[in-house]
């Protein structure tokens, strides 16, 4: 677990660093002023909480500073982090293994999320475990989709099922849900093709998908997870809300938080529709996908310790 | 599903109309309602800051006229400005052969696919493009190049076993000289705007091939780390434009603001689609809308084009015109609506619209109808006259409703029926106009506001 949380905070370490230093030792133990609290402002609304978030740890902070004026800059951090583990309380999922394998998990999202990374690197980690593990590559849309997935089973000895460009994506879902039983395997990765939300046709995809895999196993898929980029904005609760619609999400990915994004959209996503996060994707290397935890990206997120 | 910033404001201003002049007191509500508008449309605080400061002093002073709502005169005034900054000056690709194009942006951003895009649209516009890959990280990055250029009938390059981007942009220069392609596109890696070494690698690039235009490929849906991503890219290469692309999705977009707004870079193109034809200028005036969340009219026109059938469409009208209308019609018409998405996302693109909400029980009652008409006969569709009381029997048992359902649906029918033959008198012309402009004709962000001349 140290080990992990070393990894991630050098990842959202970059984050508190870039995000929070320009406020002249905001978090730091300086006394807070007027000033001091119109750039905090500012640098919470950057984390992409949310309207509704953000106000409610502004309003905390400042009644926290009316009441004291001598309040320090640690101390107004630590006020946020526990407002927002609050917001977050229980949001941390917990993957479960199905009765009768394969465990299936499909993987969705809007173009460019990094689902066919996320997919690798899962696949990767549940590997590394101990647990056998088939990935079926459905992006039969994007070109050298299917090529990007191969590149990556061959570089990490993972099985793939795959067909070519412009195959259906259901068929491709259902030989490897065949492949995943007549193998043996513990856990199946489905990636899939990215589409935007609003899009009803592609999403009718989807749900060919869902029913294919049904005829195999009534309880599959186990896990639906989007893939979010977390330098996305306020879209990703409209994302997150229409992928649950159509197909039904059980979790979350946020992905691309090696830079300076906090990924904060989701909290909007939490507070809205209780959908748990798994994983949080730090960097492009194989090891660079996380289990999240509410504890850790709270206090990272602050620029707070691990203690 | 946000509300549409025109009825927050007309509701803040309710009060206001007649009262002579805007004043910074009477608007401090309504500009905080503008201010979390576009907080909520991921616009950058400071941008969102600035810009109520912008608005505010251009409001203050003014004159509330008495045939417009205050309220919409504000949203007027904060549309033009947000169109202003939003457009500014964007200019044309230079008249320049051989051109140089590069492409740069964060993971995922849609750089690869850009480049296809933009040399669909070069060679629409006279060049003979070539693609060059300059992402040696993804795995098969190189492949989707190569088979989008394949795709389209674009020149490609590309050096699988060298990683020196800088290099190979040189060699690339030469191969498009000696083949005689005079527009050149390079597609970079992704990288994260804060990787010294990746963005080291792109001025590398930059000063090797010396670029006419270098380009940030952007998603609309950026957060607050457009900012950031626009300004150390601007700051790395010295970007001459941005490429906004999934606008076919439905963010806000507020982060084209922010970048626009910090770095001054203009926005030049966006992808629209999945298609390589999906690709167009950009036009600020929608997305000032979008922004605003007025509802994006011009949107909704073309995803109607887009899906409803061209002669059905017309066939149908003529229909109308001569209340030649029945019920098989109105059910294919039901049909080409359900196209168009759920009613919910129609009427998210309608300005006002935003905040109504169609639950389950609206789409429950279409499918209904539809289920009530699809148990007629091909004849009692066509001649809904036919309907006496045992057929009526037989298809609400046929639709699992009720006579009363079935009864319901004919009275709401003939009542269309009655209204499209009114619709042929003189007094249906007018109405026709009337509603035309009540819909803003043309195009353009803002729809007509009601009572402003016209």
């Amino acid at each position: 677990m140290a080990g992990f949380f070393a990894k991630f905070k050098r990842g959202l370490a970059k984050t508190s660093r870039t995000i929070f230093s320009p406020i002249g030792g905001l978090f730091g133990s300086k006394k807070l002023d007027a000033d001091a609290l119109e750039e905090l402002e500012e640098s919470l609304y950057s984390a992409d909480f949310g309207v509704e978030t953000t106000e409610e740890i502004l309003e905390e902070i400042q009644s926290a500073y009316r009441k004291n004026k001598d309040l320090r800059g640690q101390e107004a951090a630590a006020i946020g982090a526990s407002v927002l583990k609050q917001v977050l309380a229980g949001s941390a999922g917990q993957l479960t293994a199905a009765e009768t394998p394969p465990t299936v998990i499909v993987l969705l999202g809007v173009n460019g999320s990094g689902k066919t990374t996320t997919t690798a690197k899962l696949a990767h980690r549940l590997t590394k475990e101990g647990r056998s593990v088939l990935v079926a590559a459905c992006d039969t849309f994007r070109a050298a989709a299917v090529e990007q997935l191969r590149t990556w089973c061959d570089r990490l000895s993972l099985d793939l099922i795959a067909s070519q460009r412009g195959a259906d994506s259901a068929a491709v879902a259902f030989d490897a849900m065949q492949a995943a039983k007549a193998r043996g395997k513990e856990f199946l990765l489905i990636d899939t093709a990215g589409r935007l939300h609003n899009k009803s046709h592609l999403m009718d995809e989807l749900a060919k998908i869902r029913r294919v895999l049904a005829k195999h196993a009534p309880s599959a898929p186990h896990h639906a997870w989007l893939v979010a980029d977390g330098s996305l904005g306020s879209n990703t609760v409209e994302q997150a809300r229409v992928f649950n619609e159509a197909f039904g999400l059980t979790g979350l990915v946020v992905t691309k938080l090696d830079g300076t994004s906090r990924g904060g959209a989701l909290a909007g996503i939490y507070r809205e529709l209780q959908i748990p996060v798994f994983f949080l994707g730090l960097g492009e290397g194989e090891e660079d996908l996380q289990p999240y935890d509410v504890d850790h990206y709270t206090q990272a997120v602050f620029g707070l310790g691990d203690d | 599903m946000f509300e549409s910033l025109t009825d927050k404001l007309s509701h803040t201003f309710r009060n206001l109309r007649g009262k002579g002049k805007l004043t910074e007191e009477n608007m401090a509500d309504a500009l905080k309602e503008v201010r979390t508008a576009l907080l909520s449309a991921d616009v950058h605080f400071r941008v969102a800051r600035n810009f109520i400061n912008e608005v505010k002093e251009k409001c203050v002073g003014q004159e509330v006229t008495k045939s417009v709502s205050p309220g919409q005169q504000v949203v007027k005034i904060i549309n033009d400005e947000l169109i202003q900054l939003l457009g500014g000056d964007s200019p044309e690709i230079p008249e320049k052969k051989p051109l140089r194009v590069m492409m740069v942006g964060l993971h995922g951003s849609g750089k690869t696919t850009s480049s296809a895009k933009m040399g669909r649209w070069l060679t629409a516009n006279g060049y003979r493009p070539l693609l060059i890959a300059c992402d040696v990280y993804r795995p098969a990055a190189i492949d989707q190049l190569e088979q989008l250029a394949a795709q389209e009938s674009l020149g490609f390059y590309a050096e699988r076993d060298h990683k020196k981007v800088a290099k190979i942009g040189k060699n690339a220069l030469q191969y498009a000289k000696d083949n005689g392609y005079d527009a050149l596109l390079f597609d970079t890696a992704g990288r994260l705007q804060i990787d010294k070494d990746l963005i080291e690698e792109v001025k590398d690039l930059r000063k090797t091939i010396i670029p006419d235009e270098v380009f940030l490929v952007a998603d609309s849906a950026l957060g607050q780390e457009a900012v950031n991503v626009a300004q150390h890219f601007h700051e790395a290469v010295d970007l001459t434009g941005i490429i906004l692309t999934k606008l076919d999705g439905d963010a806000r977009g507020g982060a084209a603001l922010s970048m626009k707004a910090i770095t001054g870079v203009p926005i030049r193109y966006a992808g629209i689609g999945e298609k390589p034809e999906d690709f167009e200028r950009f036009h600020p005036d929608r997305m000032a809308s979008r922004i605003l969340g007025m509802g994006d009219v011009v949107s909704l026109v073309e995803k109607a084009q887009e899906n409803i059938d061209q002669q059905e469409a017309e066939k149908m009208a003529e229909k109308m015109r001569k209340a030649d209308f029945n019920l098989e019609d109105f059910l294919s018409q039901m049909q080409q609506v359900k196209k168009l998405g759920s009613m919910q996302s129609i009427l998210s693109h309608l300005p006002g619209m935003g905040n109504v909400q169609i639950g389950d029980e609206e789409n429950n009652k279409m499918k209904r109808t539809e289920a009530i008409v699809l148990s007629m006969t091909l004849q009692e569709r066509r001649n809904p006259k036919l309907l006496n009381g045992s057929r009526r029997n037989r298809i609400a048992k046929g639709s699992g409703t009720k006579v009363s359902d079935v009864n319901q649906l004919l009275k709401q029918f003939t009542q269309m029926k009655k209204m499209m033959k009114a619709m042929r008198g003189g007094k249906g012309k007018k109405m026709m106009r009337a509603m035309q402009e009540k819909m803003g004709g043309g195009a353009g962000g803002l729809p007509k506001l009601p009572g402003m001349g016209g």
